[in-house]
């Protein structure tokens, strides 16, 4: 172990001194420590996210988890490049869960906009430490060295060695001073801002990644739960006969009951633990289970929604305000009011949550897709009584994640039932597990009034937003929605409207409500655009220019001006600013690539919407055909997306596509409850976009910026669902004022 | 006892015939290709060849394969070369992956069966296959790649 010792002791010592780089590097990585000791002293490791192997092989590992945004492409390829790699001798690994890392938490579309500046100092410190070494043995100026090709490179002399033959004297080196790396030049970029190819493709078209859901170790049990059909009720009596008389079935196990803050713990209920997938779902089937209630029980979705639109009609608590909007809606020439209605929905990634935990006396061993695996080393901490740190999470692919994966209660299972057993037990959700035990999606209601003065001008503007918060998962106390909520596209309302008061509801949670793709910014932006074409329409003025106006100059809008909390996702103001410009460009770029001026004379029906979210700007223009019967298609669709600096446009593309699709997919789809159970149950009943549905086409444009990364996994959501809504009012005549839309309308 | 072709070797199975053919290649031959995404014969995720034909696998009993011949994602090309898998490469379809093994053997059992596919034709015989990530433009194109070259 301390054959690195040089390097090691020095870096320590740098550590101690803190004079070592500030990227969160606070330790050796403990792969890299073991490997070390195997390669004597000829590893060079000068970071967690780095090593240059004996054989010149550079290893990134990436911290963040692999849904399908393709974040382990995107940092091999911003590390690779500070390092001037040869793709073919880079291999990315995932990392487990470690604050070592710093935040590993893969929501928020922050892992390159967080990460970005933040590797590229880690991929530049390699390097210098590379170009130190090599200048050392030929006795000259590292500043007169370059990385190339995997090879330093000394410049005036043209003498070349490659990574490989230095790696043991870069590895004695002591780390540089921060203000000596120097990250790469914009032009000379050699991989980011290309359109690489995933990682991981080889391996998806071969049929051998491993998500959680395909983990399996030794002597390994595989569990299937009956969770409570009603949360935080409890099995009053378990009939197990016929599930022990299943073939394979080895245990049946009661999990320890839930309550009320959910949090991300395990919901309860009845475990099947079997020596084969089939035998535990078999199982779970065959339990009687008699559950006993509580006052989720008289939840019902219908009524639900008839509180939440009463609610939104009254008057709300104000959390932002210019002018005086109620005097000036008294004033005006004319006013419109609109209700939005949208119900809860389930992420549904197409591989339902699986976890596998191998635990002993004090420690445990966890394989799982997590989006969030410090979390899942807390949550598994718990359960089982022992310290965060003697969890061990290994992060596999994730089969899509949309915000459900974040929330680990899974793993928490999976922890609890080895304990249990004794042995090591994998847990699947079943697609029923899926959809009836969720973290939702939540359920909202919106009224917004306007009042136009004789021009057509919007003069006035209130929204009122209700909705069952996120934070009563963590919190018995909060029943209205929180400020991180109200920060997702409804206070950051953009529109130049002299007078705007914008409140907000109380609503009672009935299930878990958790965040998916874009959270609030979806129900929010459905409403504020579809309502902004219902003004164009009221003002007689076409929908792209009206809503134009209602945007307003290029502009920076200053939320604190008007007393309004707002945290900009994270991110300083500064860098960031909410730019009207921006959202303008973007939209002029949608409209263009649709022929939105001809539009009429070539019969077609276009509907639109902008939205900034996570710090990027995505315009979408949907074109929708309605046959005589109904049925609704979508030929067409259109997106620019202003996303600052990006790192893969090929990839950001492939998230404008499906984010596109993931949002009409919320436009179609609903989770109801009945007596407090989830109504749907699978595929069949809970409608998701398939290829049919799916726009035939989609064009996407990516604004060319030196901007600050903003987030792009997310902001090609919102925008759909209510562009989509615009092009069908556009070619029927009926405004969708409710979601989900049905697949065929009533003509 | 049944037997059977699972990507060109001959296996026996003398469980439960009730089993759904998916959880013996996952459980039992550890092939984890075919993945579960519904057990209903919604999603195809779980879609392999038997006898050529495009397949739930999770809702087929291990009865019914015996002596049929089983094709699995890992079998459908020696070197992961079928036209299919080179074009969901060349056209960088995957997003997760998760349900990508399920629709390259709808798409190439597809084209064993049509080798020109209309963009109508693409979209009946893909509709049973749910990409949650939505690279549902991106396969249509991937299969009309694989349609135009040779092998297909
Ligand atoms: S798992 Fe077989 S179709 Fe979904
Ligand atoms: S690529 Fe993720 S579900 Fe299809």
């Amino acid at each position: 172990m301390t054959t690195h010792s040089p390097y090691r002791r020095a870096f320590l010592k740098q550590v101690a001194t803190g004079t070592g780089l500030t990227l969160g590097l606070t330790l050796l990585p403990k792969s890299t420590a073991v490997a070390a000791a195997q390669s004597a002293d000829s590893h060079l490791a000068p970071n967690v996210f780095i090593a240059v192997t004996a054989d010149g092989t550079v290893e990134i590992t990436c911290h963040r988890s692999e849904m399908g945004q393709q974040i382990k492409t995107a940092i091999t390829q911003i590390i690779a490049d500070e390092l001037d790699a040869d793709w073919q001798r880079v291999v990315t690994l995932q990392a487990d869960g470690d604050k070592k890392y710093g935040d590993q938490n893969t929501d928020g579309s922050r892992s390159v906009r967080r990460n970005l500046a933040r590797l590229q100092m880690a991929g530049a410190t390699a390097a210098l430490l590379l170009k130190q070494a090599a200048a050392k043995g030929w006795q000259v100026n590292a500043e007169d060295c370059e990385c190339k090709d995997h090879k330093v490179v000394h410049t005036p002399s043209g003498k070349r060695v490659d990574f490989a033959d230095i790696v043991a004297v870069a590895a004695t080196l002591p780390l540089p001073e921060e203000g000596l790396v120097k990250p790469k030049a914009r032009q000379d970029w050699r991989y980011v801002g290309k359109a690489v190819r995933s990682v991981d493709m080889e391996k998806i078209i071969s049929g051998t990644t491993t998500f959680g859901q395909d983990m399996a170790v030794e002597n390994m049990l595989y569990a299937v739960i009956q969770r409570p059909p009603v949360m935080f009720t409890q099995p009053e009596s378990v009939d197990d006969k016929q599930t022990k008389n299943i073939a394979g079935v080895v245990k049946v196990l009661q999990m320890p009951t839930a309550s009320a803050p959910a949090n991300f713990a395990p919901l309860g209920g009845v475990a099947v633990l079997a020596d084969n997938t089939w035998s535990a779902m078999q199982g779970a089937d065959a339990l009687v289970v008699t559950w006993s209630k509580n006052t989720h029980n008289t939840y019902n979705s219908e009524a639900e929604k008839k509180t939440l639109i009463e609610t939104a009609a009254a008057d709300g608590e104000i959390v932002r305000q210019r002018g005086d909007a109620s005097a000036a809606l008294k004033k005006a020439q004319k006013t419109v009011s609109a209700t939005y209605y949208a119900p809860l929905l389930a992420q549904a990634p197409m591989e339902p949550p699986a976890a596998l935990a191998k635990v002993s006396n004090d420690t445990a061993e966890i394989w799982t897709s997590t989006q969030n695996p410090q979390a899942t080393q807390a949550i598994v901490a718990e359960v089982l009584k022992i310290p965060p740190e003697n969890v061990t999470v290994h992060v596999t692919l994730l089969g899509g994640g949309f915000g459900r994966k974040a929330k680990p209660d899974f793993a928490a299972e999976a922890a609890w039932l080895a304990r249990e057993a004794g042995r090591p037990v994998k847990v699947i959700w079943r697609r029923e597990d899926d959809i009836q035990h969720g973290f939702y999606h939540t359920v909202s209601a919106q009224h917004i009034q306007a009042g136009l003065d004789s021009k057509g001008n919007t003069v006035a503007w209130k929204h009122n937003t209700v909705f069952p918060t996120i934070s009563s998962t963590f919190s018995t106390e909060a029943n209205s929605p929180s400020s991180g909520e109200l920060r997702l596209g409804f206070i950051d309302n953009p529109f130049d409207i002299p007078n705007l008061q914008l409140e907000k509801g109380k609503a009672e949670n009935h299930v878990r409500i958790g965040w998916l793709r874009s959270v609030a910014n979806v129900y929010h932006a459905y409403a504020i655009h579809t309502f902004a074409d219902e003004l164009a329409y009221a003002a007689g003025v076409d929908s792209k220019a009206y809503l134009q106006q209602l945007i307003g100059k290029p502009r920076h809008i200053d939320l604190a001006k008007e007393g309004a909390e707002y945290d900009n996702y994270g991110d300083p103001i500064e860098d960031y600013p909410i730019d009207t410009g921006r959202l303008l460009a973007v939209l002029e770029k949608a409209t263009a690539m649709a022929d939105w001026e001809n539009r009429k004379k070539q019969q077609r029906h276009l509907g639109v919407a902008a939205h900034r979210s996570f710090l990027s700007y995505v315009a979408t223009v949907v074109e929708v055909d309605v046959d005589k019967d109904g049925n609704w298609a979508i030929p067409n669709a259109y997106i620019c997306i202003d996303a600052g600096t990006v790192v893969n446009p090929d990839h950001v593309k492939a998230q404008c596509e499906g984010g596109a699709i993931y949002g009409l997919s919320c436009a179609i789809g609903e989770i109801s409850a009945q007596d407090g159970a989830i109504s749907q149950t699978n595929f069949h009943n809970y409608q998701v976009a398939r290829i049919q549905h799916a726009p035939k086409n989609i064009e996407v444009h990516i604004v060319d910026s030196n901007a600050p990364p903003g987030g792009v996994g997310e902001p090609p959501t919102p925008p759909f669902a209510p562009a989509l809504a615009n092009a069908i009012f556009a070619a029927t005549g009926q405004r969708i004022h409710e979601l989900p839309i049905p697949l065929k309308l009533t003509v | 006892m049944i037997t059977f072709t699972l990507n060109n070797q001959t296996q026996s199975y003398s469980g439960d015939p009730q089993m759904p053919l998916l959880w013996y290649l996952r459980d039992a031959a550890g092939l984890t290709g075919t993945k579960y995404g519904c057990g209903m014969a919604l999603c195809g995720a779980c879609t392999v060849h038997i006898d050529g034909d495009a397949t739930r696998s999770c809702r087929l009993p291990m009865a019914a394969v015996a002596d049929k011949r089983i094709t699995t994602i890992e079998g459908l090309d020696e070197k992961n070369a079928h036209p299919v898998q080179i074009a969901w490469a060349e056209n960088d379809v995957p997003q997760c992956g998760y349900c990508q093994s399920g629709q390259m053997m709808q798409a190439a059992a597809l084209l064993s069966a049509n080798p020109s596919p209309t963009d109508e034709e693409i979209e009946q015989s893909m509709s049973g296959n749910i990409c949650r990530c939505g690279t549902y433009p991106r396969i249509k194109k991937a299969i009309k790649a694989a349609a135009g070259s040779e092998k297909a």
